[in-house]
């Protein structure tokens, strides 16, 4: 398998460079369009970050407008919400990250565990279902079901609560949602790690009478360690992307003390307002605080990794 | 033989025992994620008031399709209907070929300058330019209004294109390429005549994923077709099921009062939502088998 493999990287260090890139046109030529494409609706809008901080005039382009510095910025941090979009933004993303990141973790070790190959992949189908709806129809169903008069909560509860207009109900609609659109779908990775370990572990552990939860503390989950802290990782350095589009449907002017998050307020004062430079301002701040995150995690998953064992 | 005996007794639950616990559990999963789906389709069949009345918890009350035969004869949903089918079929085979020419060089070990282009695209991943910047960038492309804004923007959706990438490398036998190239074919023909058609399961994957992308989407085309007569179906249905406001033909449909029309508007939440989740409901068990073999691809050495 290996040789010749070997062989052929060989032979093309010999050739030149130039002999190597012309041999393969026809794959840039694949490239051509993707790369173009790219460069132009990605990398041309983060060279137009720079409108942040300029007071930008349709008229004399992204380039020419005047030079305004961190004046954004500071009417940003002096709007009145601004602490209150901040501490919302993080707070929700924060409690959502605790509560739904456990929960896939334990539906694929629970499934794994399963005997019964046809129960197990119904049981696969209807977790994933949920997944498949557009956020619209969600929010709709959850406004349906959370409905004063006659929505199903209200009814199983003998109550006529108005969920949507209850500040505190918020975060646990917004997180208790989110746990049943995209749980099932998160077991996805976890399965597919489970199903690559070698089954000679169980056999030998079942030989020495391990019971099913020693099977799944001692192999499972060792196993299932680093794929966990990388998908910790990763949402952590997501924190301040909470995604806008359930939080504007899901909006109401009562419970906006927990629901004003900065997304919302990019997109309104962006979009709705055309207020360009200011809204591009408060998107990059959300932006930094990220790469920071994600940088500061990334460090303490490293240091963790020369600690212990893990990934 | 001891030890079996003893940690059999010490833990507790047999195997046996375990198994009925699982089937338990796992049922009751089943009917929290199933429930709530069930529940609006019979609630769609169901006389309004008998659901509002509680009436319909297990089956439909009041058995009628008007629901569905009002939300058919809406024509800002059909409008919105027809606008989704198209954007969703457009939109999916640019995205899988974007995604197949991509992927392809990328995953050709000898290309030079191969890392330079994954990292390229990889950036696009962590960081971009934001709304505002990227919205006048289209702008200035004259996209605005245009139903390409939905599809050039995003381009190359480089999450999937990683799968593929490492499905193309772990996958596809390296000989059989060599071999289609040491028989004289170009690397475009052997692109086409080995690549491809090696690679349909992956292929499938992302026909489904990128068909539930366009069709669900709607915040694309809030932002970039402003109007009621590109609107694609979920953009539709916020007025109907987040704002429950009454559209105008709805309101030419009812002859009675206004409690007619309260009626109505009621109903049509319920078939609506069906209406909308039901295609990519049927489509994606077709391809579920291949979700865990792509993901696998896609997530060691990801």
């Amino acid at each position: 398998m290996k040789k010749p493999a070997v062989a052929g990287a060989v032979v093309s260090r010999r050739r030149s460079l130039g002999k190597r890139i012309v041999d393969h046109w026809q794959l840039y030529a694949m490239l051509l369009v993707p790369v173009v494409l790219t460069i132009i609706y990605k990398y041309i809008p983060m060279y137009g970050i720079q409108i942040a901080f300029r007071d930008y005039k349709a008229s004399r382009g992204m380039m020419g407008s005047e030079w305004v510095g961190l004046e954004w910025f500071e009417r940003f941090f002096s709007a009145p919400n601004c602490g209150r979009m901040i501490k919302n933004t993080v707070l929700l993303s924060l409690y959502g990250l605790l509560w739904s990141f456990p929960i896939p973790v334990v539906l694929a070790l629970m499934l794994n565990q399963m005997r019964f190959q046809r129960f197990k992949r119904m049981t696969q189908t209807i977790l994933y279902a949920p997944h498949f709806i557009s956020t619209m129809v969600i929010c709709g169903m959850i406004r349906i079901f959370l409905s004063p008069s006659g929505g199903l909560i209200n009814l199983l509860a003998g109550t006529s609560i108005d969920f949507l207009t209850e500040a505190p109900a918020f975060r646990t609609i917004y997180i208790a949602s989110g746990i049943w659109q995209d749980a099932g779908w998160g077991i996805i990775i976890y399965m597919a790690t489970l199903a690559s370990i070698d089954t000679s572990l169980y056999e030998a552990a079942k030989v020495d009478g391990a019971s099913m939860f020693q099977r799944i503390r001692h192999i499972d989950i060792p196993q299932l360690m680093p794929i966990m802290v990388l998908q910790l990782i990763m949402s952590a350095g997501g924190l301040m992307n909470v995604g806008f589009e359930k939080v504007w449907l899901l909006q109401t002017d009562l419970n906006k003390a927990v629901s004003d998050v900065i997304a919302v307020y990019v997109y309104q004062q962006g979009i709705e307002r055309a207020k360009y430079s200011y809204s591009t301002a408060v998107g990059l701040f959300n932006t930094i605080v990220n790469i920071i995150l994600l940088i500061a995690v990334n460090q303490i998953s490293k240091r963790l990794s020369e600690d212990t064992s893990f990934v | 033989m001891r030890t079996k005996s003893k940690a059999g007794k010490l833990t507790g639950f047999s195997e046996r025992t375990s198994d009925i616990i699982l089937v338990a559990v796992c049922l009751v999963i089943l009917i929290i994620v199933a429930y709530p789906l069930y529940y609006v389709l019979v609630a769609s069949v169901s006389n309004p008031y008998d659901v509002y009345a509680g009436k319909t918890f297990a089956l439909p009350s009041g058995f009628t399709f008007d629901g569905y035969k009002a939300v058919f004869a809406d024509p800002s949903i059909v409008t919105g209907y027809l606008n989704s089918i198209k954007y969703t079929v457009v939109g999916t085979v640019f995205s899988v070929v974007m995604l197949y020419l991509t992927a392809y060089p990328l995953s050709v070990k000898e290309l030079p300058g191969r890392k330079f282009f994954s990292i390229f695209f990889i950036i696009t991943m962590y960081f971009g330019g934001g709304l505002v910047p990227t919205y006048l960038i289209v702008k200035q492309t004259g996209l605005v209004n245009n139903m390409w804004a939905l599809f050039l923007p995003g381009g190359v959706a480089v999450g999937n294109m990683i799968i593929v990438r490492n499905f193309f490398e772990n996958s596809i036998p390296k000989e059989m390429i060599e071999a289609a190239e040491i028989d004289g074919a170009s690397k475009w023909t052997t692109f086409l005549r080995v690549v491809v058609p090696l690679s349909r399961s992956i292929m499938a994957v992302m026909v489904v994923f990128s068909m539930v992308a366009y069709w669900n989407d709607w915040f694309t085309s809030l932002i970039y077709l402003p109007g009621t007569a590109k609107a694609p179906l979920p953009l539709v249905l916020r007025n109907i099921l987040i704002k429950s406001s009454a559209s105008a033909s709805q309101m030419s449909m009812i002859s009675g009062g206004y409690a007619e029309l309260n009626k109505l508007t009621e109903m049509i939440k319920f078939s609506s939502i069906i209406v909308a989740a039901a295609p990519m409901l049927i489509v994606y068990p077709f391809v579920q088998k291949y979700f865990e073999k792509g993901f696998m691809a896609g997530a060691v050495k990801g």
